[in-house]
């Protein structure tokens, strides 16, 4: 009888690995097809958000879910801390990379006002040796386009963008360098910027 | 000023060259700036001078002319500037865009009346602009130490040096009369206050909503410059999980 159970259950198991295989499909290793993927059904959400007629809340809103869903908001947040990260604790990198993601919603959804009507369009992947950046660019009425990149790596365990690299400038490192400064503001107290991050960005 | 850039012999021209490029270090990330001390100071300075008159003066600018005016405006400059760029097309080798932008000047010029409108745009020749800091770095020059310089913002030793290279090269400064040279004065000043006013969002969120408006725009200028000149090495960016693996 105790045989059985055991049996029912690893077969349990088994049929919920199969499940969750159909479901999320297999979690193969990042190639430029899937990194790739990840970008183009984040720019669809984005010029989504751009086309709907959308307000500032909206467009803030679909940001806040393409960086839950789509950036690796821990691995950003904790970088852009630079070298105050390493003597921090978990609880105060965690508490900081939530309101992290509100202020980096609301900082880009801002920003992406200014293409409201515009097109983003995925172009060309690179393989970049330990990630993948894919191209875009967006497309805005009345002006030139330009070029975006999207970093993707799934060196955290999933496959999601790191960076984002507008005409050159690297979200990344403009976040290194505000939180930077911000730190110093703050005597490098990683609990003050924490609280102060909800109004800002 | 201008009579003393022409003084300055093309002899002295090669020998700050030289020293430019002896004593530049290598271009990578945004790290050394030796020069911090001193640029900060001169970022205080074009700050306040942007709060105080740019930024209003611009905004007024825009708000009194119609588009199509300063449209118009910035077209009759960048026309006069066409033949400098194509000086530094030719000192690049790169002869499609030379030809491309003497075909725009021609075409401009006269089917749109002495520069006041494009043309050229709708039947294919758009600008390829360049200036001689990218001509330096095309000829191996590095890049050199981050400057920000008064009045023309941020900058580098090497594209500091462009900008003085390409007032002294400019073939139409020697060519006009006082008075159109005054015209294309003018247009330059309007051309950059319909600038100031198109990128207001960005410049007004790195100077006015960063925390350190000093960085960022160093930052933003290196960054930028170095993508729109093709001048990153691959390691130009941070890779995030290396610093934590």
């Amino acid at each position: 009888m105790q045989n059985l159970n055991k049996l029912t259950l690893r077969r349990r198991f088994f049929l919920f690995g199969a499940a969750s295989v159909v479901v999320t499909g297999p979690a193969f290793a990042l190639d430029s097809n899937s990194a790739r993927r990840l970008v183009d059904r984040l720019v669809a959400e984005i010029n989504q958000a751009t086309n709907s007629g959308g307000s500032q809340t909206k467009l803030i809103a679909a940001f806040e879910s393409i960086f839950e869903q789509y950036a690796d908001v821990d691995i950003i947040s904790r970088s852009s801390l630079g070298p105050r990260a390493r003597t921090a604790s978990s609880e105060e990198l965690e508490a900081f990379s939530r309101a992290f993601r509100g202020y980096i919603a609301r900082k880009y959804g801002k920003r992406f006002m200014e293409y409201i009507g515009s097109a983003i369009v995925v172009k060309n992947t690179t393989n970049r040796g330990k990630f993948f950046e894919v191209g875009a660019s967006v497309q805005v009425e009345g002006a030139e386009p330009f070029e975006v990149y999207f970093r993707v790596s799934d060196r955290s365990g999933k496959k999601l963008f790191f960076d984002i690299i507008i005409e050159g400038i690297s979200l990344l490192s403009s976040e290194r360098v505000e939180m930077g400064a911000l730190l110093d503001e703050r005597n490098g107290d990683i609990g003050r910027l924490t609280k102060d991050l909800a109004s800002l960005g | 000023m201008f009579k003393l850039i022409k003084k300055i012999t093309f002899f002295k021209f090669i020998a700050l060259f030289v020293l430019l490029s002896a004593c530049s270090p290598r271009s990578g990330t945004v790290v050394g700036d030796p020069l911090e001390p001193l640029n900060r100071r001169v970022h205080a300075l074009n700050k306040g001078l942007d709060s105080n008159i740019l930024s209003p003066v611009s905004k007024g600018y825009s708000y009194v002319m119609p588009d199509a005016v300063e449209d118009s405006v910035s077209n009759f400059a960048s026309n006069l500037s066409l033949p400098g760029t194509v000086v530094n097309n030719v000192l690049q080798l790169d002869i499609p865009a030379a030809a491309n932008n003497t075909v725009r000047f021609v075409v401009n010029s006269t089917i749109g009346l002495a520069g006041l409108f494009d043309p050229s745009e709708s039947i294919g020749l758009a600008g390829r602009d360049t200036d001689f800091g990218q001509t330096l770095q095309r000829w191996g020059v590095a890049e050199g130490a981050y400057v920000e310089i008064p009045l023309f913002g941020p900058s580098n030793m090497r594209d500091g040096m462009g900008i003085f290279v390409d007032m002294m090269l400019d073939p139409t400064s020697s060519v006009l009369k006082p008075t159109m040279s005054s015209y294309r004065s003018w247009a330059g000043i309007g051309a950059i206050l319909q600038k100031r006013q198109i990128y207001g969002d960005q410049i007004d969120e790195v100077l006015y909503d960063s925390a350190d408006s000093y960085a960022q725009s160093r930052l933003v200028y290196l960054q930028n410059r170095r993508f729109q000149l093709k001048d990153n090495p691959s390691d130009a960016y941070i890779d995030p999980y290396a610093e934590f693996e």
